[in-house]
């Protein structure tokens, strides 16, 4: 999904620029909101942004015969709410593109835009609207984990047509070619993101469990909340 | 406690076959990264687009690309270790405090 450097005209590369940055800098809010309120939630964050600088850095076959990468936005949507991930989004594009010429510094609003806001936003609403359906938890993040990773790929396709229309068939031809290098050769890679959305979060139920209740992704076991209950909880913790 | 490793187990034979299995059908292609592909695409379909602005830094050779790439990979793996291991010793922790409901 990188848009290499100087592929876009000038005016897409500011356009995107101007559209992306108002998200970023409200995630760099966000994120500096969320470790002054909660910093027992800092391991978690530094958790979602790993998880996230480790698979964009895979590039995995697909069945097509080709090669893509995933990215691993999902997981900080699902904990934290979107707006996080447009801050640890850009930050590891950044990463990519100063050091590994991957991407760049001209298409980082149209990259950030993808991958750091559309997909966390659209991977956190097939969160919900999975778990509302009684997909459950696990089946949640599955969808969040596969459709965030899809949908940065489907806007990178449409910001690429809109860029460079076919000459013939406009934006329509240009979108179905740009389509069919992208969306198809992600769908794998999105379902594998998806089992290793659910494999880690199988971990994180046990082993951060007060913490994703604090956070809302775990519901508060109710019926262990009668009160007698609640003042031997309190106390604990080595913060 | 089985049931729970046995689904695990199932989990990572899924990711390690989606990714094996593009490898073990169609051992003739060479897996092209799609970034490029699209580059190639532009390149093809609007001959008369020229790049307007290059890498400010370009990893020299192939080799060194892939050793940054396997550099990012390692710095996420790192941290996401840590951070799953530092939660892992903050239950661990806590257990003594509060032994958990049930045991009187």
């Amino acid at each position: 999904m990188h848009i290499a450097e100087g592929f876009l005209p000038p005016a897409h590369a500011i356009g995107w620029t101007i559209a992306a940055a108002p998200f970023v800098a409200h995630g760099a809010r966000a994120v500096v909101k969320e470790v002054r309120e909660h910093p027992e939630a800092t391991l978690l964050l530094g958790a979602a942004g790993a998880f996230t600088f480790v698979l964009s850095a895979l590039k995995l076959p697909s069945v097509t015969g080709s090669s893509s990468h995933p990215t691993g936005t999902g997981l900080g949507a699902v904990l934290f709410r979107p707006p996080v991930m447009a801050l640890l989004g850009t930050i590891v594009l950044l990463f990519q593109a100063l050091l590994l010429a991957h991407g760049g510094i001209t298409t980082l609003g149209a990259n950030a835009f993808s991958m750091a806001i559309v997909g966390p936003w659209a991977g956190y609403g097939a969160y919900r609207l999975v778990q509302r359906c009684g997909g459950g938890l696990l089946g949640g993040v599955f969808a969040g984990m596969a459709v965030s990773d899809l949908a940065t790929y489907v806007t990178t396709a449409l910001q690429l047509a809109w860029a460079h229309p076919d000459a013939e068939s406009g934006f329509v031809g240009a979108a179905v070619k740009f389509l069919g290098v992208f969306a198809v050769t992600q769908i794998p890679l999105a379902i594998g993101e998806g089992f290793l959305g659910v494999l880690l979060f199988r971990v994180l139920t046990v082993n951060a469990r007060p913490e994703l209740e604090r956070l809302g992704v775990l519901p508060g076991l109710e019926p262990e909340k009668a009160p007698g209950l609640e003042p031997e909880k309190a106390p604990g913790g080595e913060r | 406690m089985r049931r729970r490793h046995a689904v695990t187990a199932l989990l990572l034979l899924a990711v390690v076959a989606l990714f094996a299995l593009p490898l073990v059908i169609d051992s003739g292609s060479d897996f092209a990264g799609s970034d490029s592909q699209a580059t190639e695409l532009i390149e093809e379909s609007d001959p008369g687009y020229q790049p307007w602005f290059s890498s400010v830094f370009s990893p020299g050779s192939a080799e060194v690309e892939s050793g940054l790439f396997a550099l990012q990979a390692a710095l996420g793996g790192g941290v996401l270790g840590y951070a799953l291991g530092r939660l892992r010793g903050r239950r661990l922790a806590e257990k003594p405090a509060a032994p958990p409901p049930g045991q009187p």
